[in-house]
């Protein structure tokens, strides 16, 4: 054992969990780690310009790599600024590890100089967090934390520490084995549940697997695909779940939800068997849930037992993860062929084909994204922000690995993109990322450009600039009568924004420089900046109204069509 | 609940479940389990904590109301809480339920001894008395001291305090967690969180 400072112990107990990257901005009350942050060139500091980035960065890093991401910030308004970036991770059971002083311990609790209760505000948007009144706490704090952070249903922790704390010292007494009575995840899934489900997905017709998030961090792509050739089961994802299952694999039907495909909708609401495994039955995924498909049988596969019958009443439940439960079903379940079923869905999905793109002279931005998809020969990873350019870069982008896909699913949270984008870079260096962003969102937090050029990130930036908070003008089109109010903008020149940065950019206005501009974007080795002035008016189909069943979806009406 | 006299009494106990949480005794619990029940708009009707037979660990005792949630529900998303230890839904077994009230209730010199008779039937204590008030203390359930109440309300009450309830399980059944902590680790559970005393240094930054 070592005496070290509060400082040290902290920047040592992250190194013993693996931590190469900390995204923060420093302050008067983390100073002192600020100041010992050079003892460990190990650990990459990256400065960002607003706290807000720094946690999106940390989230866009887990949710690229699969690992724990780390964001820092000082007291009072740098804690609270992190606030949207830890609720964003929280929504979406992203492992990020959220870190912030506070004032002096003599000063807690009167109100001092930028004091803010951090933990008290960030109780029910993490996992678990701390605020650490000793230096000897710290070692066993941080193994802790990062411990509830990365396993079980991953999700955000976040630990406060008192500047005194930092600049005390104390024994480095680091624990090997964590033990918290309160804290025990299942794994394994039991086996008489297993079996029940097995016996269940023999006797169905129309089985249908949704598979969600929670297939991505567990790792378990592979286990699906054997799970559903050797039973023969058509395979939805929902919108965070895209990638969990390849999309050009035979019994990949898209995913479902509010702007999912019609025949996966159409599949769900038909099935007579439900297999949701990693995935929460979120009201966006199932449209109005008291209509959903009556009669359905669910086996529901998750880590969470609490989100076991939330919504839904489920025939098996099986707590564990998807890793391990899936091969075991895979072993209990019969070889099978539902071709009738899938005969079904084909034909729904010949009549209604979802991903078509019209003929158009305009720039579509499903074109775009398409377009960017054939260039990429999908291997792209794509990071976006909230609003229509998410839901087409959901659809006409065909994914074929876990973690390829990253966007704010649960919160939503506008601005994401940027930032998370240049976490994912970050945790790939030699991928190909590209930021599809919003106008709107963009402008939320545009200033992490300057994170682009200080690290020499080779991001590809693409903002789908349609002149509007596009999502919320097609809500106000279709349920508020064109009644369009505050969401047409006036947006700032996007490319000399990017040349203020010393940041190359390409603006885009015709169909016919799309294809031209994507091919000098990857062409170039560093940074870019490409501004589609897509086409202003196009709306996201199909829908399932708000409110509305997934039965409900309605498709592109005629006049939208024509355009 | 209805802050008016006559509001304390009919209750709707129906579908009421009483659940027992044993959690950590560390700062902030308290706040973590409120915090669930209101955001998930599961409806209060009691709470109690304390400390328990396990030195560390304290012991909840809510009552909730099963109409605002599925308790299955409620016992799920308590466990979620790390510092939550163990959860038991004490509803379907026999159990002992007590909970204590302290009724002031106005008196006189004339009717002082009706109130003492009615007192002894309930076995309620005489904990208090002045000229034109007496403070009478019962350990029940929720119908014995509703019946109290009820008989002390023509007299006037002018205070009333009841502790919620607490509960355990008849015979040997136990809610008790056997799972000691490893030595060094339960030294730094023990203060985590938890103020230094002593004097600190001053700083402002
Ligand atoms: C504009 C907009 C439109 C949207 N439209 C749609 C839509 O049409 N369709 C749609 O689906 N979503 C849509 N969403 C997203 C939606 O809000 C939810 O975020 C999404 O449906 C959640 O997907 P999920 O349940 O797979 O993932 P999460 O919410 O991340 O849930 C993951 C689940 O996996 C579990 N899990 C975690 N780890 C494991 C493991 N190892 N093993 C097993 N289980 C595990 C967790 O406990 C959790 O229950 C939209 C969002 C926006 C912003
Ligand atoms: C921080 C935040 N504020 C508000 C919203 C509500 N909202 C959802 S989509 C949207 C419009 C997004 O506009 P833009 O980024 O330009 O994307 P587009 O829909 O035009 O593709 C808004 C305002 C949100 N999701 N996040
Ligand atoms: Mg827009």
């Amino acid at each position: 054992m070592a005496r070290m400072t509060g400082a040290q112990m902290v920047l040592e107990g992250l190194q013993r969990e693996g931590v190469e990257v900390i995204f923060g901005y420093p302050g008067g009350v983390v100073l002192p780690l600020y100041d010992t942050l050079p003892q460990y060139p190990g650990i990459r500091h990256i400065l960002v310009r607003h706290e807000q980035g720094a946690a999106h960065m940390a989230d866009g890093y887990a949710r690229a790599s699969g690992r724990m991401g780390v964001c820092l910030g000082t007291s009072g308004p740098g804690a609270t600024n992190l606030v949207t970036g830890i609720c964003t991770a929280w929504m979406d059971s992203v492992p990020v590890f959220a870190l912030t002083g506070n004032v002096s311990r003599t000063l807690l609790g009167k109100d001092g100089f930028q004091e803010a209760d951090i933990t008290g505000i960030t109780h029910s948007i993490t996992k678990h967090n701390y605020l650490v009144m000793r230096p000897e706490e710290i070692p066993l704090t941080i193994r802790e934390a990062a411990h509830i952070c990365r396993t079980g249903r991953p999700g955000p922790v976040l630990v406060d520490i008192p500047k005194d704390v930092f600049q005390e010292s104390a024994e480095f007494d680091w624990p090997e084995q964590v033990h918290l009575r309160g804290y025990r995840p299942t794994y394994e899934g039991h086996a008489g549940m297993i079996r029940r489900a097995a016996e269940l997905i023999d006797q169905a017709r129309r089985p249908i697997i949704i598979a969600g998030h929670g297939v991505i961090w567990s790792d378990a792509q592979d286990e699906l695909v054997a799970l559903a050739e050797k039973a023969e089961i058509p395979v939805i994802t929902t919108f965070l779940g895209i990638g969990a299952f390849p999309e050009a694999h035979r019994l990949s039907y898209g995913w479902l939800g509010m702007h999912g495909m019609f025949y996966a909708n159409m599949a769900a609401d038909n099935a007579d068997l439900v297999i949701g495994v990693g995935m929460r039955f979120d009201d966006r995924a199932m449209g109005r849930f008291k209509d959903f498909n009556p009669g359905v049988k669910i086996i529901h596969i998750d880590i969470d037992p609490a989100e076991i019958g939330k919504n839904f009443p489920t025939a098996v439940p099986i707590v564990g993860s998807a890793k391990n439960v899936l091969p075991r079903l895979t072993e209990h379940v019969r070889e099978a062929k539902h071709t009738e079923w899938l005969q079904w869905i084909d034909q729904v999905r010949e009549e209604h084909p979802s991903l078509h793109i019209r003929e158009s002279r305009r720039m579509l931005p499903q074109y775009v994204v398409r377009t960017l998809y054939e260039e990429t020969e999908g291997n792209a990873t794509i990071v976006t922000g909230v609003g229509q350019h998410q839901m087409w870069a959901g659809q006409h982008y065909f994914y074929k690995r876990p973690r390829q896909l990253i966007s704010s699913g649960g919160l939503g949270t506008m601005g994401f993109e940027l930032p998370g984008a240049i976490g994912a870079q970050v945790a790939l260096p030699d991928a190909e990322v590209w930021a599809i962003c919003g106008d709107g969102g963009f402008q939320m937090t545009m200033q992490e450009l300057a994170v682009v050029v200080d690290e020499n990130l080779p991001l590809k930036i693409a903002i789908f600039n349609n002149g509007y908070l596009g999502m919320v003008r097609q809500w106000q089109q279709l349920f508020y009568d064109r009644n369009f109010v505050a969401v047409a903008m006036t947006q700032p020149d996007f490319c000399k924004i990017a040349d203020a940065y010393g940041i190359r950019a390409i603006r885009v206005e015709t169909k016919a420089e799309v294809a031209p501009a994507i091919r000098e974007a990857r062409a170039h080795k560093g940074p870019i900046l490409i501004d589609f002035m897509i086409d202003q008016e196009e709306n996201v189909w199909p829908m399932v109204p708000a409110g509305a069943a997934l039965s409900e979806t309605i498709e592109a009406p005629a006049e939208e069509l024509a355009r | 609940m209805n802050p008016s006299l006559n509001g304390h009494h009919p209750r709707k106990r129906a579908n009421y479940h009483t659940v027992v949480a044993i959690v950590e005794d560390k700062p902030g619990v308290l706040m973590r389990v409120a915090s669930l029940f209101r955001r998930r708009g599961f409806n209060i009707e009691s709470l109690t904590v304390g400390h328990s037979e396990m030195p560390g660990l304290s012991r909840m005792t809510i009552v909730v109301d099963g109409d605002s949630a599925p308790v299955e529900q409620v016992e799920k998303q308590l466990y979620k809480l790390i510092d939550v230890i163990k959860v038991s839904d004490l509803s379907q077994e026999d159990i002992v339920a007590r909970e204590l009230a302290m009724i002031k209730v106005r008196c006189n010199n004339v009717n002082r001894h009706e109130l003492l008779d009615i007192a002894n039937v309930f076995r309620a204590d005489v904990v208090d008395i002045a000229t034109n008030s007496i403070i009478l203390q019962v350990v029940g359930d929720e119908d014995k001291i509703d019946g109290l109440i009820k008989m002390c309300e023509p007299y006037g009450i002018r205070e009333l305090s009841r502790t919620g309830r607490i509960a355990m399980v008849r015979g040997t059944k136990t809610t008790t967690v056997h799972e000691p902590e490893p030595e060094r680790i339960a030294r730094i559970h023990q203060t985590q969180g938890r103020r230094v005393e002593g004097d600190l240094p001053f700083s402002s930054d």
